[in-house]
């Protein structure tokens, strides 16, 4: 007989709530339900996001549909004696999230639509029949009974898809070049090596719509003739990697992979290979590589992957929200896919905002939106009532844009005609206490260690271009750095084989563009404007304001502040590192940075 | 010479294991190399040796393709391996700090081993927990919104 439970609880197990403690959490309300003798009244289940991860670990109890979230280990006992014991909401573990939206999933601001992430957080990415009742798997049945495969090309080809990865490629001409090339062996292949820091949309999809991905590569398999595919997913995604083969598994049960798709003759395989921690495998041809088992590093083109691809068999590879847009263009039409979006940008986008804004975290808007609109009508602003000061778009390899670009359309062209490009969707803003000479030092430091060295204007110049940053952050620029970066960037673009080196030098270039006088405060007058660069500012006491309290000189680790009881202090500058504790401490606002 | 033999039996286990699962094939190198990795912490250069004849490919192929992937080690790693991650959404939600106290936690730079074997102390690269920054990994488990002050705590679970 099945067992009767009065009330489920769903905690949420998603990576970022598991960083906060979920496992423990559910280890907890199993012990304590089992203590009370309620473990067969109330079923503990595990779900995936439910709303709000930063607040996590939350969880769901159903049939009433309370949201708690906050809660420690120490917090289980009371919230079950009061919730699942006596009947009363637990009030105060719902309180926070009243206070915070989660874009990905609460409703989405009137700004957004979705498209590519409709299922996640809805359907259960375990269970296949979840995604089949949101219409999945309709799109590759109309494909394989009523479309042939120059059908199919040619709705894409309408719909004016354009790849994802950041490129814009249009996807339509991809899969022809593909389909064209004379072999018997050609490979269908999903980038799903996400590796820009702070995007993370790739994870979301992944996790919470698999099979949207596969049902995306089986189509294209399908329109450009291919029986095997592989998707590349990287090492640092393991429950990603873990969600797709579980839903491979469940596509091959169903006949949606394998010999035969639903009946026809139509045969395609898919696997899900790893990579090992490289940022470069991003990179198309570099990713064909470490599928081979080689060094991820790139290859010249031409030849295209779609000449000569994997194992130099002609290769068709996207990325992984250009395979999720597939199965509803086809099923929707090109028409309506093509009423999203600008003239040359079709569809919608995902972006991972992230850095000083009130909300971060994953949307996905209409291409052409503005920056504007992203930043204050679906982040709600900067942090802390502070000033904007620059967004950067497209990830380490995107340029820094100020507050002039504010109103510019989000597509593939505007990005970057102002010098910075789409990427894979990342994007930083910063605010008014931002040292953009740092953040360009910042991102240098991520192109030039993740360089894979094979060609030397990338491994060499990205190098020197640290090194005159770094440089010119501890106070020793020089009259003509300026110049000389200016110069390697130039180089490096032209010169790099792959993306990874011609894109490394846009957020110097573009901070140059837009920031130039804070590179010449640091160079010429050794000086850092947002008062960011520890070997260009100095701490030092406001003696109308210090009462003489003794907390900082207390807590001074290097021990450079002295004074009094009851005196003004004073800071030695020559012992002082820069560490600012001082200024946390201080409960009179009493120090100062100059 | 008992650990000796000890440790190249759990070498030679942990090749035939990971070829048992992925084949003697070239093209199954990286997982064979993340599988053997995961099982003894680093790749040993009995175990790339071992690697090398069962797969047929010579050593400084296999050597060159371990010493390309950040999550491959040559070098041994402690018992409990401590991921910081370095990207930007950690960096700017206060993870200079994060990084600092863990340094001076376990009196490591990054890259390094503590003498005692217990930890190493290594970076990676974002981990897409970017909601819940500054994040660090210690052997399986994410933390999230770690501040300075709970580095104290969480490394005491790992006592053993």
């Amino acid at each position: 007989m099945m067992k009767y439970f009065r009330t489920h609880v769903l905690v949420c197990v998603d990576p970022e709530c598991l960083s906060k403690g979920a496992h423990d959490i559910l280890d907890a309300l199993n012990d304590e339900l089992v203590a009370t003798g309620l473990i067969d009244e109330v079923q503990v289940l595990e779900t995936s996001r439910i709303g709000a991860c930063s607040l996590g670990p939350e969880m769901m109890v159903y049939p009433e549909g309370v949201h708690y979230a906050g809660m420690t280990v120490d917090d289980i006992p009371y919230i079950v004696e009061e919730h699942f014991l006596k009947g009363r909401v637990a009030q105060k573990f719902i309180l926070p999230i009243k206070q915070i939206k989660d874009e990905e999933l609460t409703a989405p601001t009137a700004k957004e639509i979705r498209v590519v992430l409709r299922n996640c957080g809805v359907i259960d990415p375990e269970n296949i029949e979840d995604y089949i009742a949101q219409d999945g798997y309709m799109a590759l049945a109309k494909v394989m009974t009523e479309m042939t495969a120059d059908d199919v090309i040619n709705e894409i080809k309408k719909s004016g898809l354009r790849g994802r990865g950041g490129a814009g490629f249009p996807t339509y001409l991809k899969w022809t070049f593909t389909k064209q090339e004379k072999n018997d062996t050609r490979f269908v292949i999903c980038n799903a090596d996400e590796g820009d820091p702070g995007a993370f949309m790739n994870r979301r999809v992944l996790e919470s719509d698999p099979h949207s991905v596969i049902e995306g590569m089986i189509i294209a398999a399908y329109a450009i003739g291919a029986r095997q595919g592989y998707i590349y997913c990287r090492a640092e995604y393991p429950i990603a990697v873990k969600t797709l083969n579980i839903a491979i598994q469940q596509a091959k049960g169903l006949g949606l992979l394998g010999e035969n798709i639903m009946g026809t003759d139509f045969s395609f395989d898919l696997e899900v290979r790893m990579g090992a921690g490289a940022f470069v495998c991003g990179e198309e041809t570099a990713l064909m590589n470490s599928i081979e088992g080689k060094r991820g590093e790139p290859r010249p083109r031409p030849p295209f992957p779609s000449v000569k691809g994997l194992w130099e068999k002609p290769s068709n590879i996207n990325n992984v929200e250009t395979y999720a847009n597939v199965p509803q263009i086809i099923l929707k039409g090109a028409e309506w896919f093509a009423s999203m979006g600008t003239e040359k940008s079709k569809g919608t986008k995902t972006f991972a905002m992230a850095g000083d804004i009130n909300h971060t975290g994953l949307i996905e808007v209409p291409m052409g939106i503005t920056l504007r609109e992203i930043i204050f009508d679906i982040g709600n602003g900067i942090r802390d009532n502070k000033e904007f000061k620059a967004i950067q778009t497209g990830g380490p390899m995107g340029g820094c844009l100020p507050k002039e670009y504010l109103d510019l359309p989000v597509d593939y062209e505007s990005l970057v005609q102002a010098g910075s490009m789409m990427g894979s969707g990342g994007m930083i803003v910063m605010d008014e206490d931002t040292c953009m000479v740092d953040i360009a030092r910042f991102f240098m430091e991520f192109t030039q260690e993740e360089s894979c060295g094979k060609c030397t204007p990338c491994r060499v110049g990205t190098k020197r271009i640290l090194d005159i940053l770094e440089r010119i952050c501890a106070g020793h620029g020089r009259q003509g750095d300026i110049e000389q970066l200016e110069m390697l960037c130039k180089e490096i673009k032209q010169d790099s084989l792959c993306g990874l080196g011609q894109g490394a030098p846009n957020p110097v270039e573009s901070t140059l563009k837009h920031f130039r006088n804070e590179y010449e405060a640091h160079i010429l007058e050794k000086r850092c404007p947002a008062k960011v660069c520890k070997a260009l500012i100095r701490y030092q006491i406001i003696e109308n304001t210090c009462t003489g309290c003794t907390v900082c000189a207390r807590n001074c680790p290097v021990n450079a502040i002295s004074g009094e009881r009851r005196q003004p202090h004073s800071i030695d500058p020559d012992i002082c590192i820069r560490c600012g504790i001082c200024v946390q401490v201080c409960n009179f606002n009493a120090i100062e940075i100059v | 010479m008992t650990n000796k033999n000890e440790k190249d039996r759990s070498i030679s286990e942990a090749v035939d294991s990971a070829i048992n699962h992925f084949g003697d094939n070239r093209e199954e190198l990286i997982p064979i190399l993340n599988h053997v990795n995961r099982i003894l912490g680093y790749l040993p250069s009995e175990a790339l040796e071992e690697i090398s004849k069962q797969l047929k490919s010579s050593r400084s192929q296999l050597f060159s393709v371990a010493s390309f992937y950040h999550m491959l080690s040559t070098k041994p790693r402690g018992k409990h391996v401590i991921q910081f991650c370095e990207s930007a959404p950690c960096h700017v939600v206060g993870g200079r700090e994060v990084w600092q106290t863990l340094k001076e936690a376990v009196n490591l730079e990054e890259d390094e081993t503590s003498p005692d074997g217990k930890w190493s102390l290594i970076t990676t690269s974002c981990l897409g927990l970017c909601g819940v920054g500054p994040v660090i990994v210690i052997d399986d488990d994410a933390y999230g919104n770690v501040t300075p002050e709970q580095i104290k705590d969480i490394l005491a679970k790992y006592s053993d």
